[in-house]
């Protein structure tokens, strides 16, 4: 089936310069099976192609059950010569969670719970 | 020495709240405060305050701050390093020096100075390349109205050996405010780490630093997630993080008793990896940090443990960041409601667009979006089935022009349409809204260039 990488992962995006990061995390060791093979430099370029065309770079992260990704030239060239609202790509993590990925209902149901982090 | 060392996260950018630390000071048993002033463009604000006026330059929020703070700080011995000096470090302490002076507290304050590589860059026949690009600076030299490096955490663990209660900096880098009352409070090897173990401490706490360098996105703030962030509890009085580090580096972090947010795996993992690119080589100047090595441990109650962060040699160059001029912007928001409102919108896009080219006013782009359907995702976010249904469309034109004029001038576009252009709108403004646009000229320098004339001035208030 086919979901949103929102409903299998968090994510925050920030920028240097003319590029943009993001980190992207799974909720546990499920999820990041399902995001080490459905995230890559490839599907994440083709996910943002249409709007931003930069090249992207991605590092796997098992240690923490995270990706790093980084999408180049995506400011305009920079946060104070960038002329849309978001200017800084703070709100990119979020475009970068509608990316749709490819899952079974049992791998959707293992990503979402437990959350690691999560105690009562 | 010291067993373990407890700092708190203070601002994270020029504008941040401080009411927060209250808390880390208060109930957190923190020894030291680290405020970090300046993201990578605040140098060009800084630089318009000191261009209208000489004694201006550095992060003027550090005062109302530390009026707030230093009473609750001074009677339990927390000391404070900030890098709000800005560009302009001497003038920070001078203008706390009076505000003190009013209340005749004593304070011992130590000014890091040196960062500033401007006139290195501006120097004829030198190349800087840009980091990304290769290009050399020479295309942008005339331009540049700000150029500083990144500087370790030496001069500020100098500062502290002196007794400095207070340590204004310039620029230095964001996580060395963090690292230097580590390697001060425990000894640790700086430029002489070489063994394994000594630059794996260096690597924890710079990983420490990155953590609480942001103030409330390292304890829950800023959690981007479907629906998650709801967890989060009440952020409208969030603990900023609190870092207890232990000799051998190793740390949990952790928030003030009582406060709002969360520390948990999840909100220190979304800030560990915030603004960092290659994570096997985060660069510093004091050491490079690999993050493939650490664990994170949730512990519960808010506290995430830090180990096995591992760390190589820090860099022979230092990073500079430089910014320049890069033309004008001037923009105009206006919005239109049903029926027909996205017609109308493009009907009112193409007006200006006549105007523009009627009136030859010389520009580069004319970009534009709709705020509340587009603006944050681009062709990413999904138009409803119906456009024509919106009940309202707003747009937002930019002008990207060279000439100042040109932009100063397109507000002035738009007044008649009120009345002989589309109808049902409203809220037009941005009538007089232009400004100017920097570009940013990351490069790299000679670490002897700039520490050679690294200055620490005490002063005593």
């Amino acid at each position: 089936m086919k979901v949103r990488l929102a409903d299998i992962a968090h994510a925050r995006s920030g920028d240097k310069a003319d590029w943009v990061d993001f980190g992207l995390f799974a909720w546990n060791a499920a999820g990041y099976a399902v995001l080490a093979r459905e995230v890559n430099a490839a599907t994440v370029q083709a996910h943002f192609a249409a709007w931003l065309p930069g090249r992207v770079e991605c590092w796997p992260l098992p240690n923490i059950l995270a990706i790093k990704l980084v999408l180049r030239d995506a400011l305009q060239g920079g946060g104070a010569r960038n002329l849309r609202l978001d200017n800084l790509g703070k709100a990119m993590a979020g475009a970068l969670l509608r990316m749709p990925i490819e899952l079974s209902e049992a791998e959707l149901a293992a990503s979402q719970s437990p959350r690691v982090g999560w105690w009562p | 020495m010291a067993k373990t060392v407890r700092i708190a996260s203070g601002l994270g950018f020029y504008g941040d709240s401080w009411e927060p630390v209250v808390a880390s000071i208060e109930r957190g048993g923190v020894c030291y405060v680290c405020s970090d002033h300046l993201a990578e463009l605040t140098l060009a604000i800084l630089q318009k305050d000191r261009q209208r006026d000489a004694s201006l330059g550095y992060a003027r929020d550090v005062v109302p701050m530390l009026m707030r703070l230093w009473p609750l700080m001074r009677e339990r011995g927390t000391k404070f390093i900030c890098n709000a000096g800005g560009l302009n470090p001497a003038g920070a302490a001078q203008a706390l020096r009076v505000a003190f002076g009013t209340k005749s507290w004593k304070a011992r304050i130590a000014v890091v100075s040196g960062d500033d590589v401007l006139a290195g860059l501006s120097a004829a026949g030198a190349t800087f390349p840009h980091l990304f690009n290769g290009a050399p600076v020479e295309g942008v030299r005339e331009r540049l109205v700000f150029a500083n490096a990144y500087l370790g955490a030496r001069p500020i663990v100098d500062a502290l050996a002196q007794g400095a209660d207070i340590v204004i900096t310039g620029r230095v880098a964001d996580a060395a405010l963090f690292l230097a009352p580590l390697v001060h409070g425990f000894g640790w090897k700086l430029e002489d780490a070489a063994s394994a173990a000594d630059l794996a401490k260096l690597a924890q706490g710079l990983a420490v630093g990155h953590l609480l360098e942001c103030s409330g996105q390292g304890s829950g703030g800023n959690f981007g997630s479907l629906g998650a962030w709801q967890a989060i509890p009440d952020l409208a009085h969030i603990g900023y993080p609190i870092a207890e580090v232990a000799d051998d580096g190793s740390a949990v972090i952790t928030k003030a008793p009582g406060s709002g947010g969360r520390v948990n795996f999840d909100t220190v993992r979304q800030q560990l990896l915030y603004e960092v690119h290659d994570p096997h080589a985060y660069l510093s100047p004091d050491v490079v940090l690999d993050m493939s090595t650490l664990a994170l441990s949730d512990l519960g109650d808010d506290r995430v443990r830090l180990t096995g962060a591992s760390g190589r040699a820090r860099p022979e160059q230092l990073k500079v960041v430089a910014g320049f001029s890069d033309g004008h912007k001037a923009e105009v928001t206006w919005g239109f409601s049903w029926p027909d409102a996205m017609a109308k919108a493009q009907a009112a896009i193409e007006m200006v667009k006549s105007q523009l080219a009627d009136k030859r006013l010389p520009h580069d782009e004319l970009f534009v979006e709709y705020p509340g359907l587009n603006s944050a995702h681009g062709a990413l976010a999904p138009l409803p089935a119906d456009v024509g249904e919106l009940n309202e469309v707003w747009v937002r034109l930019v002008l990207r022009t060279q000439v100042k004029a040109a932009a100063d001038g397109f507000g002035r576009l738009f007044p008649w349409m009120g009345l002989s252009g589309p109808a049902y709108t409203c809220g037009l403004h941005g009538l007089h809204n232009s400004g100017e646009l920097l570009g940013i000229w990351p490069t790299l320098i000679a670490r002897e260039q700039v520490e050679s004339k690294v200055r620490i001035e005490v002063i005593e208030t």
